[in-house]
């Protein structure tokens, strides 16, 4: 019997397997359908914190708009008792789930002013969660904003969380920094406890017959699981932090490899979404039959065993060797 | 005991009392009395209990009529039952008031008194409907103020109980019901003091139950009916002194004592105004400030209007009377008086003759009119009539408020005039309906009411314009009661806020300035710069009357909060730390506790965004310093450009100018005919932005023009020599058009009377291939273009219009060559409903009668001053009434009977000519192909030639002829409402009007809510959709009016919505008129009530197309003949999802964010009617037809 117990950001976890952040953690009922396949813990939907002043502002908009101008109807809506607009529903949620389920509960939180981020991290914690993800989800396209000054910003914020809050605490981060494994340790030093590694954004596409640029949802493949499986190998062990794996893990044999590289938790996403929330129980058998097969005893037995410090060649994972990787696809053709 | 002091409305007050004294509230929307039934919504949804622990029941009915039959049938089961409504409302429930009355029930009827619809409508407040119902045998007890409204909706119920005799409780509408004021709340322990438990066990017992049968309304023959309608005398004898003993107790519990027939004045008083309602209270002022001054004057105000104690009026008047005037405030044409008129002077004749009049000999009585539709009934007008009384041979069957140049009835009055007391305030705010200037006030109101020990009054009046509406906000306080239920009149105001610098263009709003007032305008000049920007009459004033001058950008501070274009919060800020009514930080303190409370639950994000504004608006504001002398060289805009017809200037342009209360009588026409095509004179420059057309882009497709609602852009294709003339910037392209090769082609804008909603901009599909951002049509600010486009616009009208006959409008670019005869009404920007009426106009306007359902169509259609239907060159367009709400079917079906009865007699008059004119034109016209526009002008033709032929002959029957030939010439009668009509109140003559086969077109403009009156339910609004009386979701689906229509198998119908197909619109609308027989079609209107971007109004047509929750059809009678499926299914299969149609609104992502579990299920039903309704459709549409199947019988 093997044994796939791990720990990330201080939760002990029965397997690496956590159901990342997806509209699947947005019901108490699909919650605890993946923790009954196998999840190990939950990363729930993101507070949007932009998304909570878009829904207040618009309701106000609309609920104003036309009124008390025209004598013979001075609204067009009844006012009802009471909108849930703010964060209550999350809030509620996280109590719901915590109540429901014995696997930790992480929030996951995208802000946009210094202040809400500190609000909504704290009221999430309050809420029961047992750790929060930040998604910081920007796309900074302003060509005289330098990127020291994003970095700084990143920083700043993790460190001003962190004070506020004493759950554990996981950056979730785009793949897109100059030097990653510098700032990955600079946020470890603010007092990111974990990284996850990375946010899949949205890339929109263009309809050359509507000339509209159209939002786009792909989910992922398993090629898409190359790029943070290097930095999870690069970066592992050199930060005082936990590493989750997001992105383009499929299958139990995707597990095992970003368990390898040094992945202490792997997010699953676009195979939920696909395959539905019974995919686990699949994954965590291919687990183990692999394991099995390669006569590993336990996932803390291979955590890290394929690193960029474990690897016989360090530069395996460095850029020397991409040339190579398309000769040899090259070749293939 | 203590009780609360609130300031509230008069609607809300009633409500508080009625709602907590019944168990049954069967309720329909009507103004001004929507808000009392919508208050009994509200709080029976959110549990609200009454005195006796329950949540009473409320119901929305399809019409007043079907509401009071349910309050009878739910009363004759002995529930405690009760109902509101106003004016046509009252008098559909007429039949069944006899009814209660003759089964001696007790209840009470809540009305807000409003005028009646004759010459024309009117939503304003009068006695009309009161007087209309005075036979019914309900008692009837008037209200006159809003303190008094909600204690004689108490009283009344006591009454009821007692006397077993029903109530109707009355009180002004807009007048008393929507007038702010603070008063002294009932609590419930009140409620119950006053109401005898045993007299409620006692009605419930005389309910029907088959536990202790009975039967009730049986039919009578001639021997025992009369005897059956004079037992119940006692109950009618007694009810008047179990009145007053309610009243009696009333006092001895609440301190506030009233009497069937107040008097009020010098006990020995030589002159006497009788008068009931509101405008009671101002005679009653007035005589109180006159006596002051040593007159001896009286006013008795009538409480108890029905049963009329003839004993009780005599005991209340002075010995000393010498005259009396009574005044009413309803019209009875052809009366020897109007009604209260003649019940005093009848009770004076009858107490004289018995001997019980306080006096021996006949005072002089006159009786006079007064306030119809809410004129107001001023102090200087009431002063008047006690002068009026001072005469030797005083003026009798008088008006007062008008002038009178036809029949000479007005009284004169000094405007001048005025009773206010130095320490109340008066404030005067003007403001666009959108800036929430209105909202911003009666919260300014509330908090000097309820946090200061002044006394507090809030009255607002708006216009009837649906986009761009301006608002006035008339607030009083002071330490004295207020009692002045009139608006504030020039010169009194000690405040005048002027929300939007614009109307300084166009409207004196410096006449109501007190000498020494404050003057604060919103401006984006800053205070050294604002005063070069201000018209000269305008500084003349702020000068002589000498008024410190505030201004702030407002405009800057909410744009930098986050407040868009709504000032309201920050004007409001500045009234307070101006007048000083509270501490500067103690009205801050308090505003903001009113924003928390107005928009907690809205999130914290609109709270922050109002706190900043108020915070950011005392540092912006500045006091100006007014120079010596009026420098200006701008004057105010006159009303109308001065090249307008005669009667716009004189009659229409007064009322645009907020003048028409001074126009005379003789200024209005007799029958309430108007001419048609005025809107183009009110030029509102209501627009931010106006499109832009691109000629080079575009590629001439007719979709903006075809989806403005308000006629503002067009196009002309025309001969390439007509630009010989243009303006410099006049813009044009080669057109494209096979119709006319070689010729040139136009879009144009009118500037100033687009509303810049973008609509046009939306529907474009041309895009520059080198910046697909940029359309053939584009935005930008109307300021700066408005010179130059008006020039190009009044050049573009002067291009002659597409000749009709070349353009066959079976294409929707060749649809957009007629002119438009429905342009710039008043309805809201981005209206979805005016799209189609234009389009209607454009294809059949020159021969189309329509008859127009009350409600948002006959509003922005027909209310004055400037109305949108218009006429063409040859001055021929559409012909348009609106009779009733209820009967606008049967109306249009009598509009066409004329048609088709004239039709049918001049055909046989020209038959009679046969042998005696030329035979063969009579031939041409008898078998005329009038199926186009080319055959219709060719009968015109003949028509004409026929008339000039007929007028060389002596006999009878040629002038007959002449007279109704026109009616040889084809007609398209147009039946148009809203849902409100179709689906509910009109239902049943809709139904039979379409079973009736003959030729009428109806087109639904579908909102799927009575817009109209503010988003009540209909039977139209769809499921999961919230609307009013359906705040937890419509629980059921719509009804499928379209289905019902099919299944007579001889009806035309067509689903459309313009947005998704515009070519299916335009075709279901040439079928529709086309078919001999009946038609219907359902047409998608998006609405401001379903809370959407208007903009976006189009694509939301088309997801609600995608979703299936609209599919487009149309079902063609015709076809069955040719052996084909009438139904044609014009949309695909659902492609979207109904949540990701439903929830881009309002009406449904609000039940989301208020309980997401009723929505969730909701929306699973919503998904499955769809696919229900869509596989039934589908099948429907499948069904193999053999020729001759047609179920059409011939008349």
């Amino acid at each position: 019997m093997v044994d796939l117990s791990t720990k990330y950001l201080g939760l002990n976890l029965k397997n690496p397997i956590v159901a990342s952040s997806s509209p699947l953690s947005k019901k108490v009922e699909n919650a605890k359908r993946l923790e009954d396949a196998g999840a190990a813990a939950i990363v729930m939907y993101s507070l949007f914190e932009e998304q909570i002043k878009h829904e207040s502002t618009a309701l106000d908009h609309f609920l104003n708009r036309g009124t008390e101008s025209f004598a013979e109807a001075l609204t067009y809506f009844p006012e009802l008792e009471h909108y849930y607009v703010g964060p209550e529903n999350y809030l509620e949620l996280i109590q719901s789930l915590k109540k429901a389920l014995d696997i930790p509960v992480i929030g996951s939180l995208n802000g946009v002013s210094a202040g809400g981020w500190i609000n909504y991290a704290r009221k999430i914690e309050q809420a029961g969660a047992d750790a929060l993800e930040l998604n910081i989800y920007s796309l900074p396209t302003d060509p005289d904003v330098p990127g020291d000054q994003i970095e700084a910003e990143y920083v700043s914020l993790v460190a001003s969380i962190r004070k506020e809050i004493s759950i554990p605490l996981s950056i979730k981060l785009s793949p897109y920094f100059s030097s990653l494994a510098h700032f990955a340790s600079r946020l470890v030093k603010a007092g990111a406890n974990g990284l996850t590694l990375f946010n899949r954004f949205y890339q929109p596409d263009i309809d050359i017959d509507q000339l509209e640029v159209v939002p786009n949802l792909v989910l992922s493949d398993t090629d898409d699981m190359r790029l943070p499986l290097r930095w999870v190998a690069i970066l592992n062990g050199r930060l005082d932090a936990n590493l989750a794996l997001s992105s383009g893990v499929h299958s139990g044999e995707d597990v095992l490899k970003a368990v390898m590289a040094g992945a202490n938790a792997v997010m699953l996403t676009s195979e939920l979404l696909r395959s539905g929330p019974g995919r686990i129980q699949e994954v965590l058998d291919e687990m183990k039959a692999l394991m099995v097969k390669l006569e590993y005893e336990s996932i803390t037995q291979m955590h890290g065993s394929m690193s960029q410090k474990s690897v016989a060649d360090p530069t395996a994972f460095e850029r020397a060797y991409y040339m190579k990787t398309l000769t040899s696809f090259d070749n293939k053709l | 005991m203590k009780r609360e002091m609130i300031t509230i409305d008069g609607n809300e007050a009633v409500a508080q009392v009625a709602f907590r004294l019944n168990e049954v509230i069967a309720i329909y929307p009507i103004t001004p009395s929507s808000g009392m039934g919508e208050f009994s919504d509200a709080w029976s949804a959110q549990g609200i209990r009454n005195i006796y622990g329950t949540v009473p029941m409320v119901m929305e009915m399809q019409s007043e009529g079907g509401a009071a039959g349910a309050v009878h049938g739910a009363l004759t089961t002995g529930s405690l039952t009760t109902t509101f409504t106003a004016s046509q409302g009252l008098l559909l429930m007429i039949p069944n008031m006899y009814k209660i009355a003759g089964e001696l029930t007790p209840t009470v009827f809540h009305v807000s008194a409003r005028s009646l619809a004759a010459h024309a409508l009117s939503i304003f407040g009068d006695h009309s409907d009161i007087a209309a119902a005075r036979s019914t045998g309900f008692a009837m007890l008037a209200s006159r103020s809003v303190q008094e409204a909600q204690d004689m909706a108490l009283i009344s119920q006591a009454a009821t109980l007692e006397s077993r005799v029903p109530f109707l409780h009355f009180f002004d509408g807009f007048r008393t019901s929507h007038e702010v004021n603070k008063i002294e709340q009932l609590s419930d322990d009140d409620l119950r003091a006053m109401i005898d438990d045993e007299l409620v066990f006692a009605h419930r017992q005389r309910g029907l139950s088959p536990d202790r049968p009975s039967i009730r309304g049986t039919a009578q023959n001639p021997d025992v009916y009369f005897q059956g309608r004079e037992t119940n005398n006692p109950y009618y004898n007694a009810c008047p002194a179990i009145v007053q003993n309610a009243m009696d107790k009333f006092a001895a519990l609440t301190g506030r004592s009233y009497r069937l027939f107040d008097y009020a004045g010098a006990p020995d008083a030589d002159r006497v105004v009788i008068a009931m309602g509101s405008g009671a209270e101002t005679a009653e002022e007035t005589a109180l400030y006159l006596n002051e001054k040593g007159e001896k004057l009286g006013v008795i105000t009538v409480h108890l209007y029905r049963p009329f104690s003839v004993e009780h009026l005599l005991k209340a008047l002075p010995a000393t009377t010498k005259a009396i005037a009574v005044l009413d405030r309803t019209k009875e044409p052809g009366a020897s008086g109007e009604p209260l008129y003649q019940d005093v002077v009848t009770a004076l004749s009858e107490g004289l003759a018995a001997g019980n009049a306080p006096f021996n000999q006949m005072p002089t009585v006159i009786g006079g009119r007064y306030g119809l539709s809410s004129k107001e009934f001023t102090p200087a007008m009431a002063k008047s009539v006690f002068d009026e009384l001072k005469k030797a041979d005083p003026k009798n069957h008088f008006t007062v408020g008008i002038i009178d140049d036809v029949t000479f009835t007005s009284l004169d009055y000094d405007p001048a005039f005025s009773i206010e007391f130095p320490e109340t305030k008066r404030c005067i705010f003007f403001g666009l309906g959108s800036d929430g200037t209105v909202g911003a006030n009666k919260n300014s109101i509330k908090i000097i009411g309820e946090e200061t020990s002044n006394s507090a009054q809030g009255y607002f009046v708006y216009d009837s314009k649906k986009s761009g509406s301006i608002t006035i906000s008339h607030l009083r306080f002071g330490p004295k009661p207020i009692r002045a239920p009139y608006v504030i009149g020039s010169g009194d105001a000690n405040f005048v806020a002027c929300h939007q610098f614009t109307f300084l263009e166009r409207l004196d709003v410096l006449k109501y300035s007190a000498p020494g007032g404050v003057f604060l305008l919103n401006s984006i000049y800053g205070p050294d710069e604002v005063w070069d920007h201000l018209p000269k009459e305008v500084q003349q004033t702020i000068i002589e009357k000498k008024l410190r001058f505030f201004v702030i950008d407002a405009y800057d501070v909410a744009h930098k909060t986050g407040m868009g274009g709504r000032v309201n919060t920050i004007m409001q800020t500045c009234f307070f730390a101006i007048s000083g009514v509270l501490p500067r930080d103690e009205a801050i303190e308090q505003i903001k506790y009113s924003i928390k409370k107005t928009y907690g639950k809205r999130g914290e994000a609109v709270v922050q965004k109002n706190f900043d504004a108020v915070d950011s608006s005392i540092a912006n504001l500045h006091e100006v310093k007014v120079p010596a002398a009026a420098s200006s060289k701008l004057a105010r805009l006159d009303p109308v450009p001065a090249a307008a017809p005669k009667f716009v200037k004189n009659v229409l342009g007064k009322m645009i100018a907020y003048e028409g209360d001074d126009l005379p009588v003789s200024a209005m026409p007799v029958d309430g005919t108007f001419p048609t095509g005025t809107t183009q004179w009110e030029k509102r420059n209501i627009a931010l932005e106006i499109p832009v057309w691109e000629p080079n882009v575009c590629i001439q497709c007719g979709k903006c023009s075809f989806v403005c609602p308000h006629a503002a852009i067009r196009q002309k294709v025309y001969a390439p020599e007509t630009l010989e003339k243009a303006p410099a910037a006049f813009k044009s392209a080669d057109a494209k058009f096979r119709e006319m090769p070689g010729a040139k082609f136009t879009v144009q804008v009118a500037p100033e009377d687009c509303t810049g909603c973008g609509l046009c901009v939306e529907a474009c599909p041309a895009k520059d291939k080198t910046q697909v951002g940029r359309k053939a049509i584009n935005l930008a600010e109307q300021v700066p273009l408005r010179e130059t486009e008006s020039k190009n616009w009044n050049f573009f009208l002067s291009i002659p219009d597409a000749d009709r006959t070349k353009f066959t409008p079976n294409t929707v670019k060749n649809s957009q060559q007629l002119r438009a005869l429905f342009e710039f009404s008043g309805a809201c920007a981005g209206c979805g409903e005016t799209p189609y009426i234009k389009l209607a106009s454009q294809l059949f306007g020159d021969r189309m009668v329509v008859a127009n359902a009350t409600g948002c169509s006959s509003i922005y259609g027909g209310n004055l001053p400037t109305t949108p239907w218009a006429f063409n060159s040859e001055g021929r367009g559409p012909a348009w009434s609106n009779s009733l709400f209820e009967d606008n079917a049967e109306f249009g079906l009598g509009m066409r009977l004329t048609i088709d009865k004239q039709a049918e007699f001049a055909t046989e008059l020209l038959k009679g000519f046969s042998g005696k004119i030329n035979d063969q034109l009579i031939t041409d016209i008898l078998n005329a192909d009038q199926g186009s526009d080319a055959g219709i002008a060719e009968q015109r033709k003949r028509i004409a030639a026929l008339k000039e032929t007929l007028k060389g002959l002596k006999e009878p029957q040629a002038a007959q002829l002449v007279n109704v030939a026109d009616f040889l010439v084809k007609k398209s009668v147009w039946i148009i409402g809203g849902d409100g009509w179709a689906y509910d109140i009109g239902y049943g003559g809709l139904d039979h009007v379409l079973a009736s086969g003959r030729n009428v077109n109806v087109l639904v403009l579908d909102t799927e809510v009575y817009s109209n009156t503010g988003g009540q339910a209909s039977k139209s609004t769809p499921r999961a959709a919230v609307a009013k009386f359906a705040a937890n979701g419509k629980g059921l689906p719509k009804k499928d009016l379209g289905m019902i229509a099919m299944a007579y198998g001889y009806v035309y119908v067509a689903k459309v919505a313009m947005g998704s197909s515009d070519a299916q619109t335009l075709r279901a609308f040439l079928e529709a008129d086309a078919y001999d027989g009946p038609s219907l079609i359902i047409a998608y209107s998006h609405c401001i009530a379903h809370g959407i971007d208007m903009r976006k109004g189009l694509e939301q047509q088309k997801n609600a197309v995608a979703s299936g929750i609209w599919p487009l059809f149309r079902y063609n009678p015709a076809l069955i003949d040719e052996g084909k499926n009438p139904l044609q299914i014009d949309s695909r299969e659902p492609s979207i999802s109904v949540e990701d149609y439903a929830y881009n609104e309002t009406r449904y992502r609000m039940l989301l964010q208020s309980d997401e579990a009723r929505a969730e299920m909701l929306m699973k039903q919503a998904r499955s009617d769809v696919d229900k309704r869509w596989n039934l459709y589908r099948q429907m549409a499948e069904i193999e037809y053999k020729a001759g199947e047609a179920q059409k019988t011939e008349e």
